[in-house]
């Protein structure tokens, strides 16, 4: 430390994970989402946002590997306007931006809590991955892993620490478990021993209100930490 | 080559009585004082145009050593000045500076007959090249020189101070060819510094040819051998507009015409494997710059 | 002063942006200019001289308590094109937020205060070093280093070149980068008596266009 200063406690300045932003007004949820690659979580982005748009105010940060695919698809689909959507560089690593060095993604959600106001949640998508990606407490409030039946159906017993950690486990693409023989029961199963008692959602996104139990899982943390921050 | 054999052209002789406090105001401009040699020429000269209220007047046009100063009879508002080469210089060991004025309301243009040829002299010493370009309140000031060649074996440092007013408007086209046809090229230091109403606009320095680290790899120009610069400046100038590219690829030559941070300036860079090939991009970037 | 807070401010892990970053690495591999590990070191030997000289200055100058708000008017006027404007700027606020919560200072908090969409980023390495305790030439030995560590380690994720050869390829840059580290502090000691103009102001027209470029893709993996 420099002599000039006297060291005391740091005041912190990251204000990363506290529910106040640095002018005291109160700064956005933050929701991860992650996964492997294929798994659903675009379109589980594009569901939250149709499903919650009328309610809240969205704004979503992808984390493609390659930059803007997914920003794109979610501005094709028209899930919100332009301005509420953006995408992060990872150069090629999608963990780091999550996990190890989450100032890129801070700065695209702190962007948003300034020019969008007010704003009520902030979606973080990050790049398709392998098992072992989890988001920084720092970057996200809580974080939903989405895996799908068709990559086998051994992947919650294989665990990791997405699958293991992740404030919700979603279960994409139920629909097709006859067509690639996946035992969903063995899965729940397997989540269980993994995880303990967090949540599991079995959903099929393509269903009509195939998103419902995830939003409704959104809205009820969004409700507490509010309750929270306000105590 | 002796000194004396270099006068190509009778009638305008080096001026011997240039003192060295001409070319001491070199080292603010970040020229070492200590490059010059007894054998080289020490030259400055000095263009100054004035406003009459009707015209543009040249109440001092002084050629010196191997600038011969020639007005240009365009008719119009503005004064122009062509440069003929009167020896072939720069040489190792010379100081040269040029000082162009263009005093309040006054508008010149100012351009070379000839490339400038930067060639080895009877020393290893470094050449210097000094451009003063001032411009006051509402003149215009354009500088277009023909290349500046790097012969191989050469050694130059090359200065352009450009000192202008907030309204006065800039032209200025610097091109650098790396050595004649097929020749490694001399050692060539360039620095541009512009100042606009006391503010630093553009400060850029560059070192080509060996011993320069690095000047010929991917990173700075990837085996090309010519290279320029391209800077408006103008009061009434849109310059908020995005970035236009010149090609996408680099094999061919490229360049970028963009704003500058302390703007109404717009500045393209351009590399280019010919110097007919960069002086079409630096022309096409003009155009964008005018927006033709 | 600490040895272990230049190595901490230096480490490609210190949470400041610096991986999606591939220091125009990423475009030269686009055109074919960087394609092998000597390629690669030619590309690392020219971005340090131009574009590392004129970071590991400016860097030095706010380590020696020069006024961050010229030097970043200097850093400014040194970089022509607004896409490495940008970069630089969104880079200094990612190395604002790292180096405030690591080394809090006022100074630091005065910067980030008068400059709130950034300050070019070696200038707040520079103010940050200065935070740390550190010299102005261990700023510059770290923007240095940067100028080449950051295109290496871009390059073996784009062409999966072997780390260790690259490795070497940076040891092997490294007499070079102190070199231009104490260069670039030597500039940094005159600015208080010539201004900003001491400082080197190195530049590189093929970093400028391909920046440019590379800006303006769709589809890339590195922010700049």
């Amino acid at each position: 430390m420099h002599l000039d200063h006297p060291v005391t406690m740091p005041h912190r300045h990251t204000y990363s994970a506290e529910p106040l932003r640095a002018d005291g007004s109160p700064r956005a949820f933050r929701v991860g989402l992650g996964g492997p690659v294929g798994s659903g979580k675009t379109a589980c982005v594009a569901a939250l946002c149709r499903t919650l748009r009328d309610r809240l105010s969205l704004a979503v940060v992808t984390n493609d590997i390659y930059t803007r695919e997914d920003a794109e698809f979610l501005l094709r689909e028209a899930v919100l306007p332009p301005e509420r959507i953006t995408a992060v560089e990872t150069g090629a690593c999608p963990h780091t931006a999550i996990r190890d060095d989450i100032s890129a993604n801070l700065e695209a959600v702190e962007h948003f809590d300034e020019t969008l106001d007010p704003l009520d949640l902030v979606l973080v998508e990050s790049g398709g991955d392998n098992l072992t990606a989890t988001f920084s407490k720092g970057l996200v409030d809580v974080q939903i892993f989405v895996i799908d039946v068709s990559s086998g159906d051994d992947i919650p017993r294989k665990g990791g620490p997405g699958i293991t950690t992740a404030d919700l486990l979603v279960v994409n693409k139920t629909d097709l478990a006859p067509y690639v023989g996946a035992d969903l029961a063995t899965m729940a199963a397997d989540a269980e021993r993994q995880r303990g008692d967090l949540p599991v959602v079995f959903t099929s996104l393509t269903s009509d209100d195939g998103i419902r139990e995830i939003a409704d899982w959104i809205t009820g943390h969004l409700a507490r930490w509010r309750a929270k921050a306000a105590a | 080559m002796s000194s004396g054999s270099r006068l190509a052209e009778p009638g305008t002789p080096p001026d011997p009585t240039v003192p060295a406090t001409a070319t001491a105001t070199n080292t603010a401009a970040g020229t070492d004082a200590s490059c010059g040699h007894p054998d080289g020429v020490h030259a400055t000269a000095r263009i100054r145009a004035t406003y009459n209220g009707r015209v543009t007047t040249l109440p001092q046009l002084r050629s010196d050593g191997p600038f011969h100063l020639r007005r240009i009879r365009t008719g119009g508002r503005g004064a122009t000045v062509g440069i003929i080469g009167a020896m072939s210089a720069p040489l190792g060991g010379d100081r040269l500076a040029l000082d162009i004025t263009a005093e309040d309301r006054a508008e010149l243009e100012v351009t070379t007959a000839a490339a400038t040829l930067a060639l080895r002299g009877p020393t290893t010493a470094p050449a210097t090249y000094d451009v003063r370009l001032t411009a006051g309140e509402h003149a215009c000031l354009r500088w277009l020189p023909q290349q500046l060649i790097s012969a191989a074996g050469s050694n130059l440092r090359q200065t352009c101070t450009v000192s202008l007013a907030a309204t006065s408007r800039l032209l200025l086209r610097e091109e650098q060819i790396l050595g004649r046809a097929d020749e490694e090229p001399g050692h060539l230091v360039s620095r541009i510094r512009v100042h606009r109403a006391g503010r630093l606009l553009l400060d850029q320095h560059t070192a080509y040819g060996d011993p320069a680290p690095g000047w010929d790899g991917p990173s700075v120009l990837d085996g090309h051998r010519a290279v320029g610069q391209l800077l408006v400046v103008d009061p009434e100038l849109d310059a908020d507009r995005a970035p236009v590219l010149l090609r996408e690829g680099i094999k061919d030559g490229c360049a970028v015409l963009a704003p500058l941070a302390g703007g109404p300036a717009l500045f393209a860079t351009a590399v280019a494997p010919s110097s007919s090939a960069l002086r079409e991009l630096l022309d096409q970037a003009l155009g964008h710059a005018l927006g033709e | 002063m600490s040895r272990a807070a230049l190595l901490l401010l230096a480490d490609g892990r210190f949470p400041a942006g610096g991986y999606a970053h591939s220091g125009g690495v990423e475009a030269a591999v686009a055109h074919n200019a960087v394609h092998d590990i000597h390629s690669l070191e030619a590309f690392c030997r020219g971005r340090l001289h131009t574009t590392g000289l004129t970071t590991a200055g400016l860097a030095a100058a706010a380590a020696a308590g020069c006024d961050p708000l010229l030097l970043d008017d200097a850093a400014d006027a040194r970089t022509p094109v607004p896409a490495l404007r940008a970069v630089a700027r969104k880079l200094g606020r990612q190395m604002m937020r790292a180096a405030r919560a690591t080394f809090p200072s006022a100074e630091l908090d005065r910067l980030a205060a008068e400059r709130p969409q950034g300050a070019h980023q070696p200038i707040v390495q520079g103010v940050a070093a200065r935070a740390a305790g550190l010299t102005p030439r261990d700023a510059a030995c770290a923007a240095a280093y940067e100028a080449v560590g950051g295109p290496a380690t871009a390059a073996v994720r784009l062409l999966s070149l072997d780390p260790l050869a690259a490795s070497w390829l940076l040891a092997r840059l490294s007499t070079e980068a102190d070199a231009v580290a104490a260069n670039a502090a030597g500039a940094a000691a005159r600015v208080e008596t010539e201004g900003p103009d001491a400082l080197p102001s190195a530049s590189s027209p093929l970093l400028d266009i391909t920046a440019e470029q590379h800006a303006a893709w769709t589809v890339r993996l590195f922010a700049s």
